[in-house]
């Protein structure tokens, strides 16, 4: 790993009131890999993501894209930076079709104030199928209508038809079926495949094992260790998310 | 892949839906829609079809050319008024205070044309629209800035506007409109040639629309509905325009009003379905959240919104006074906020926000407009007349609420 990662954070903590929700924390993912983040409720995995989006700023801590050092203060610069977050609940508009869900709030027109849905219409197959999403009717459809692995396809092309270069999955396999999940999990790394940074956050290790290429772990808002997926057991990572080691506890007198 | 055995469509589908649709294909995906509980327009369609029965097997008056050109005069105001709650609708809110809006726009505007110090009829119109437009952003501004219901809001709006028309007519009583063109607004009809030239170039514009429309998507490769339905589309209207037109030319001629109607329809429906605003509205009735994820500025389309609900609530007191000649202190009172809620609900636009369209608003005050005036003919008493049209949006829920429920159980709705 000559080249510096592709997203890096370095030392960043975050608190709530009296809560230390993240500690000092270091991270780092590179281009072409799958990164996962695991960790027991309240380890601080959806504090960091939200941070890295822009939802709110990190206390203290410096985030890198590409080896430089910016500032993300709200969503629109993580998108301007590449940085694209699928979130759990997949924020998308049911009554909208495919092509309106994926499009929305970056709306293209041709026309003094018309949608081009046509131009709209044909990017949104492109990226559907460069993703080999094929088992959609019609991008026409309302999300509606369509099934839990499906919606979850629709909400990744979303993230990464703008050019995306780190794409964060939020859980994305939490309420998918056997063979949604298959589904999903091969989109994921097809993501990879492509060059891109993937973060996956999960609680299913089997998943995790399946595609992740490194494995954070995050206990009580540090980080206990990172992980190589192909080196390690499952064990080895339940351990280091119940009883990994902490470097000091902020606030505790030992 | 097993993952792919499972799947009703393992093929390329999205290759296939772009190629061009069979006549038949559309049709079996047009039946598989009806059994899955997706309706459409055929309820109030039917509805339509017994309502007319109904009257006219009672009197002999309803399916008169004189009745037909009443009936658009009749159901303009609240169409007016109705496409502005479509919008608000839309959202997810409520505008309880359509009604007196309405009322203030008018009588705004009839005083403005009052001598000695009349004003020109447009700058009148213009500024008691603008008057209402304030009306909205204000309202708006305190429903999004407090994060307060639209209900509680527009319900005090209501009070406070009914307040306001009393106090700006003051003991008068009725003030008359001074102004033939506001007053030809609802009671000028077209001459039969120019009816018939308006009704052609309607039926131009829309085929030239439809089948540009149609080889743009052609060229992209972008699914697209077959030349033969379209081409029976543009059939069904022009036969649609052309009835209208020479029924209406049997008496008096295509009202005025229903050239207005179609402008605001066809602009409102643009809005509402080609522009990014109009993508807006529907994202934000569908999920808020989803909307301010992909920073959308939900707030200041809500006030748009409210707007333009009071712009159209204005135009349609505009109208109704228009047709009345004059404004008295009932102005934009009884039920004309209540039916012009039922319209736009009655035309398939759900309360609970991101489903329905602009037609809508014109579909169901057809048959508010439908029932009252045959009910009028039939002479009933006002008591009767409330408890059928109040059994009327009753069943237009019901029909929504029931076929809502196939979709849920078809896993579409």
């Amino acid at each position: 790993m000559s080249e510096s990662p592709l997203l890096e954070l370095k030392g960043v903590s975050k608190a709530f009131g009296a809560v230390q929700a993240l500690y000092q924390v270091d991270f780092a993912v590179e281009a072409g890999e799958i990164m996962a983040l695991v960790g027991d409720n309240g380890a601080g995995k959806s504090t960091m993501i939200k941070g890295i989006a822009g939802i709110y700023p990190f206390d203290e801590g410096e985030i890198y894209f590409d080896g430089d050092l910016v500032e993300i203060h709200g969503p629109r610069d993580a998108a301007k930076l590449g940085v694209e977050i699928v979130y759990q609940d997949l924020a998308l508009a049911d009554n909208l079709d495919v092509v309106a869900n994926m499009f929305l709030g970056r709306e293209q027109i041709n026309r003094p104030f018309r949608l081009d849905e046509l131009h709209m219409e044909q990017a949104a197959i492109e990226t559907l199928e460069s993703l080999s999403v094929m088992t959609l009717r019609s991008v026409r459809q309302p999300v509606a209508e369509l099934s839990g692995g499906q919606r979850q396809a629709v909400a990744v092309a979303k993230a990464v038809m703008w050019n995306s270069k780190v794409v964060i999955l939020d859980e994305p396999t939490a309420a998918l079926g056997v063979a949604q999940t298959r589904q999903v999990l091969d989109l994921v790394k097809r993501l990879r495949d492509k060059g891109l940074a993937v973060v996956v956050i999960s609680h299913n290790l089997h998943d995790i094992f399946d595609i992740a290429d490194r494995i954070t772990v995050l206990r009580l808002g540090q980080r206990v260790s990172v992980l190589q997926a192909a080196e390690s057991s499952q064990q080895e990572v339940v351990h280091a998310i119940t009883a990994g080691q902490l470097d000091e506890v902020p606030g505790m007198v030992q | 892949m097993m993952s792919q055995i499972n799947e009703p469509k393992p093929t390329n589908a999205l290759k296939e839906s772009n190629s061009t649709q069979s006549v038949s294909n559309y049709f079996s995906d047009y039946w598989r829609r009806i059994k899955t509980g997706d309706l459409g327009s055929w309820p109030i369609f039917f509805g339509l079809m017994v309502i007319v029965i109904i009257f006219q097997t009672q009197n002999e008056n309803y399916l008169t050319p004189r009745n037909f050109v009443n009936l658009f005069v009749q159901m303009a105001g609240i169409t007016v008024i109705a496409i502005g709650v479509v919008y608000v609708l839309l959202l997810g809110e409520i505008d309880l205070s359509i009604g007196y809006v309405s009322a203030v726009a008018a009588v705004f505007m009839t005083l403005r044309l009052r001598p000695p110090n009349s004003w020109y009829w447009i700058a009148a119109i213009i500024a008691a629209l603008g008057v209402v437009a304030l009306i909205g952003i204000l309202q708006g501004t305190i429903i999004t800035k407090f994060r307060l219901p639209s209900f509680i809001v527009t319900l005090a709006g209501f009070l406070v506007w009914n307040g306001v028309v009393l106090i700006m007519i003051g003991s008068g009583g009725t003030v008359i409109v001074q102004d033939e063109i506001v007053i030809g607004i609802a009671n000028y009809f077209l001459p039969t040639m120019l009816g018939w030239f308006l009704a052609i170039a309607l039926v131009v514009l829309y085929a030239v629309n439809r089948l540009l429309g149609w080889r743009g998507r052609k060229q992209r490769g972008v699914s697209k509905t077959p030349l033969a339905i379209v081409i029976a589309q543009i059939v069904i209207v022009a036969l649609i325009v052309g009835f209208v037109t020479y029924i209406a030319n049997q008496d008096r001629g295509i009202p005025f009003v229903v050239v207005l109607l179609l402008v605001l329809l066809v602009g409102f429906t643009f809005l509402a379905e080609r522009t990014r605003f109009g993508r807006y509205v529907y994202a934000i009735g569908g999920s808020a959240e989803a909307a301010r994820r992909a920073g959308i500025n939900v707030d200041r389309i809500k006030i748009y919104v409210f707007m333009i609900s009071s712009i159209m609530a204005g135009m349609g007191g505009i109208v109704l006074a228009s047709r009345l000649r004059s404004v008295d202190t009932s102005a934009g009172g009884g039920n004309l906020m209540l039916n012009s809620i039922a319209a736009a609900v009655i035309g398939g636009t759900s309360l609970f926000g991101g489903r329905g369209r602009v037609i809508s608003a014109f579909i169901g005050a057809l048959v508010i407009a439908s029932v009252e005036n045959g009910m009028g003919l039939l002479g009933l008493s006002s008591g009767v007349k409330f408890v059928i049209t109040g059994l009327v949006l009753l069943l237009a829920v019901l029909v929504d609420a029931i076929t809502r429920r196939g979709r849920s159980q078809s896993g579409t709705a």
